[in-house]
């Protein structure tokens, strides 16, 4: 797999969330994704980037064109040295918020994605990659 | 005896005045902003003597470009830069102005120093640090006013993109455009309950096809303001929800229990079902003819 191409944005208040969406929509539409496909990692891009933002205190996304044959894909992954994340079973579970959030971001983040990868540390920071082959 | 800085300074452009204006005017001619035609030469020339004129007084007060003699300059300096921010001048052509002052002062001191090289290293390098000072102070102005600009087209597009229009008796649409943030949701609850009181309406469309992008968020939101119309006796219903968006939010997980419709035209049909009222055409469409 090779990645031909990569940039970082960083998140770090609510216009970075906006950008973050224009720039993943853009991308999305070099690499000749269709509309829905589009849009789904759009929307996922925009509910881990207001994770990272929320939960996260702020970090960064990195997003990045990947080739696998003939297959090519966007990846994205969003990394924060926040507070982490004790329990992830119960924080992939629809619903449940320790926000006041509707508690569907990071399930329904996986399911718009056809890769999802999730992993944090308590203390240390939280990282979720997620892509979308074409 | 050698003079500092401020000396040396002070006796170029007080005794050099014309030949150092008439190159710094000069240099200005060459430059994009007057060729442009953004600003007429008699302006340009007008800025140009007011600033030397002040700079020769500040000068007087020493060489500390933040420092209260120089008080009027940065004034002006910051007049100037405003005005050429609204007037969509680049920040380099900006910047220019001052900078663009920089050689014919050097020129001067070469000719007004003589055979003194200290006096003239002193003089070169007050003159360098006090317009760069100076020259950032414009580049600092020009960006506030830039970004002044930017906060109030920011505004006036919050209020104007919120709208909440009447369709017909008691039936309200509100068209949302662009992003919807916490900001923005508290703006549009806030006129959709509004007008519900104002025109007694039964039955509010809340449109959603300038929306690019509604993730569980934008979806909380856009519950919340149908769950405060509700409140207010005034149902409400979601048009303007396209295809793509439609799959996402299923795979999303969001349930928008609300009605809604693909279009705002057929929201409109049943807000008017709804209230008992019916579109009904009076003659038959025109019959196109054919050959």
């Amino acid at each position: 797999m090779t990645i031909s191409k990569t940039e970082t944005l960083p998140v770090r208040s609510g216009d970075d969330v906006v950008r973050v969406r224009q720039r993943v929509r853009a991308l999305a539409i070099e690499i000749g994704l269709g509309l829905v496909d589009q849009t789904k990692i759009v929307t996922a891009a925009s509910e881990l980037a207001r994770n990272t933002l929320d939960y996260g205190k702020g970090g960064d996304v990195r997003a990045e064109i990947v080739q696998a044959g003939l297959r090519k894909g966007l990846r994205l992954t969003f990394e924060d040295q926040g507070p982490g994340i004790a329990d992830i079973d119960q924080a992939m579970t629809d619903r449940f918020t320790t926000g006041g959030g509707m508690g569907l971001g990071l399930g329904g983040a996986k399911r718009l994605s056809s890769e999802f990868h999730i992993e944090s540390t308590p203390g240390t920071g939280t990282r979720v990659t997620i892509a979308r082959w074409k | 005896m050698s003079m500092d800085g401020a000396e040396v300074l002070s006796r170029t452009v007080t005794q050099d005045e014309a030949a150092i204006l008439e190159a710094w005017l000069a240099s200005l001619r060459e430059g994009a902003s007057l060729q442009s035609g953004r600003i007429r030469e008699a302006e340009l020339q007008t800025q140009a003597k007011t600033v030397f004129g002040q700079l020769r007084e500040a000068l007087e007060g020493g060489l500390d470009a933040d420092g209260g003699s120089f008080a009027p300059l940065r004034e002006t300096l910051g007049e100037i830069s405003r005005s050429r921010a609204i007037q969509g001048f680049t920040p380099t052509d900006t910047a220019n102005f001052i900078f663009a002052l920089k050689e014919p002062i050097f020129e001067s001191l070469r000719r007004t120093a003589g055979s003194d090289a200290s006096d003239l290293a002193a003089g070169i390098v007050a003159v360098g640090k006090m317009l760069d000072r100076l020259g950032l102070h414009t580049m600092e102005v020009f960006l506030a006013s830039r970004e002044e600009v930017i906060g109030r087209q920011g505004q006036e597009i919050a209020e104007l993109s919120t709208p909440v229009v009447r369709l017909w008796d008691g039936i309200l649409a509100l068209p949302l455009i662009g992003t919807l943030d916490s900001a923005r949701t508290g703006v549009v609850m806030e006129n959709l309950l509004q007008a519900i009181v104002d025109e007694e309406a039964e039955i509010a469309i809340i449109d959603i096809t300038g929306v690019p992008t509604v993730d569980t968020l934008v979806a909380q939101h856009l519950l919340k303001t149908v769950a405060a119309a509700r409140l207010m006796g005034a149902d409400c219903i979601v048009s303007g929800i396209r295809p793509q968006i439609a799959q996402t939010m299923v795979h999303l997980g969001v349930e928008l229990n609300v009605v809604s419709k693909a279009t705002l035209a057929d929201a409109f049909a049943v807000a008017l079902k709804q209230t008992g009222r019916k579109v009904v055409r009076q003659q038959a469409a025109p019959t196109v003819e054919r050959r």
